[in-house]
């Protein structure tokens, strides 16, 4: 159909750098042994699993005791929140957490609802930002953990977490941080930030699918997740995907070491396009805060236009993004981030969030201003919405003419 | 996700416009929910002679639009009303599940646009028309959620 291939969507997932793909091949075939066994190729998945396990806590400013390798994002996330919940619930009840969540936190959080627990959900601004004096404020004498994303992956906006972490210290209460999107992007130390369980999963920076971790610091009471074998410290059973683990390793030893070069990059070609949509294309705006935003990230509403309409035509041009509207999820109503930072349901719609990586060039972004305008335009053209936007205007000039 | 025929309407639209001195105009869905389709019926002597429209909306509204000019040009009025959504989902070569109310939007546009060349015309009073614009988000989300269950 096309010779283009331009992925804008690495907020999605990422590919797998070939030199991580390289560590990873012998955990499948030739060193395959189960690491709980005490003979020879069993020892040696051990020991890649704990070098793995090393290379995290280093990253991470953290302990290499306080790693544990979960199946994904998810399941870290669901085990951070139900674990502290359930190990808890004789001290209270309540959990803090914002709206802008990803459905990981925020559809575990409403099972919680379900089995007793209280969930503050915390309201964010028009730029998608939450004031961390906002959880001060909502923390009880019941408050057993509060739960705030570092990076939303929709709009990008990156979260006062040191902020709320000395706040969440200070009181004496959990503090779990979906870092799922800021991994791999943003320099991170959990001891600066003062969390206690932080989630964060490989395919976000070059890693392979299927495999996550959880950092959970000593000392945080939390429950086992799967129940079974004696696997990471008896907290989350069954037989290690040690190629995952090792690939997650790798992954986040070279993001850690290029994250300077990275940042840079993906900062050039976000505010250049963010600069170059905005100039050219009418009645659109940038979603998420203008600066504390994800250095790889734009999202932007299109007005009368609607999202799904848009991803097809770049597909058709041979460009891969993402959109928050209704119709590429499944149900009828447009992202929950957008109508939390009170985007009317019409412009919400209308989204398009374009995620950058490793391959992106400027050419790239070229080839982007190149067909976007047009694709827009060719939308306009075909809606009601604009139609009725043009002729009032065509209306109003009339009449300062006369 | 889509089959080859709802991908060539949609990135080919056939009839996309207005018509300017048109006998029937009809409009339905809401921006709310994310699409709006608007029909234009040009009728001489009980048959539709063209069919423009302009829609906000998915894929699947642009191609049903599509379709749906494409199905009543040529036809009598009576003929038109007989096009239901299945009808325009199978001109296509189907739609996704998820993507079946689009093709309700479709039918709906045809309905409003004949009431409103009916009304012009004096053979229907106010009283019996709206009922094809009266579908909601609600209802259609209600359908949905029956669906999942």
């Amino acid at each position: 159909m096309t010779e283009t291939n331009i992925y804008f969507d690495h907020a999605a997932t990422t590919w797998v750098k070939p030199e991580v793909l390289e560590t990873m091949m012998p955990y499948f075939k030739d060193k395959y042994g189960n690491a709980s066994s005490v003979y020879a190729i069993g020892r040696e998945s051990k020991k890649a699993i704990e070098e793995a396990r090393d290379k995290v806590a280093l990253v991470l400013g953290a302990q290499p005791k306080e790693i544990f390798f979960t199946g994904s994002g998810t399941e870290a996330d669901n085990w951070a929140i139900k674990g502290v919940a359930y190990a808890n619930r004789d001290k209270g009840k309540h959990i803090i957490t914002s709206n802008i969540e990803h459905h990981a936190v925020l559809h575990t959080c409403k099972y919680l609802e379900k089995e007793g627990f209280e969930v503050t959900y915390l309201p964010v601004d028009k730029d998608g930002l939450l004031d961390a004096e906002q959880v001060r404020e909502a923390i009880r004498p019941d408050t057993i953990l509060v739960s705030v994303m570092f990076a939303n992956n929709e709009i990008g906006t990156i979260q006062p977490i040191a902020e709320i972490g000395k706040i969440t210290k200070e009181k004496g209460v959990f503090f779990h941080t979906d870092a799922v999107q800021a991994v791999g992007n943003i320099k991170i130390n959990v001891d600066d930030i003062n969390v206690d369980l932080l989630s964060i999963s490989a395919h976000k920076f070059y890693g392979p699918k299927g495999v996550g971790a959880l950092y959970i610091r000593r000392g945080t009471k939390i429950t086992s997740f799967i129940h079974g074998g004696a696997q990471e410290r008896g907290r989350r059973a069954s037989t290690e995907n040690v190629p995952g683990i090792v690939g997650l390793g790798k992954a986040i030893e070279i993001a850690d070491l290029n994250i300077e070069r990275y940042n840079k990059k993906l900062l050039e070609l976000r505010e250049r396009t963010i600069n170059e949509v905005l100039n050219k294309i009418p009645y659109v705006r940038l979603n998420g805060h203008r600066q504390k935003r994800l250095p790889g990230n734009v999202n932007f509403s299109f007005e009368f236009i609607e999202g799904e309409s848009l991803l097809l035509m770049l597909d058709m041009k041979g460009i891969a993004a993402s959109s928050g509207s209704a119709c590429t999820s499944g149900s009828l109503d447009p992202s929950h981030v957008l109508m939390a930072i009170g985007l009317p349901h019409e412009i919400a719609h209308g989204s398009l969030r374009l995620t950058f990586g490793e391959e992106n060039t400027h050419e790239d972004i070229d080839f982007l201003m190149e067909v976007l305008p047009g694709i827009v335009s060719k939308l306009r053209e075909m809606s009601p919405l604009y139609e009725a936007v043009v002729s009032k205007e065509r209306i109003e000039r009339g009449n300062k003419n006369v | 996700m889509y089959s080859e025929k709802v991908i060539d309407h949609f990135m080919n639209p056939r009839n996309v416009g207005e018509i300017k001195d048109a006998d029937g105009v009809g409009q339905v869905g809401n921006a709310k929910c994310g699409d709006i389709m608007k029909m234009y019926l040009k009728i001489e002597n009980d048959i539709i002679v063209d069919a423009k429209f302009k829609t906000f909306g998915c894929g699947a509204a642009v191609a049903t639009s599509s379709m749906a000019t494409e199905l009543v040009i040529g036809k009598t009025v009576d003929e038109a009303l007989k096009i239901t959504n299945k009808v325009v989902a199978e001109a296509l070569n189907g739609l996704p599940p998820q993507k079946m109310h689009c093709s309700n939007l479709a039918e709906e546009a045809i309905r409003a646009a004949i009431e409103d060349y009916k009304i012009k015309k004096g053979i229907l009073n106010d009283t019996t028309m709206k009922q094809a614009c009266s579908r909601r988000c609600d209802d259609v989300q209600a359908e949905m959620n029956d669906h999942d269950e």
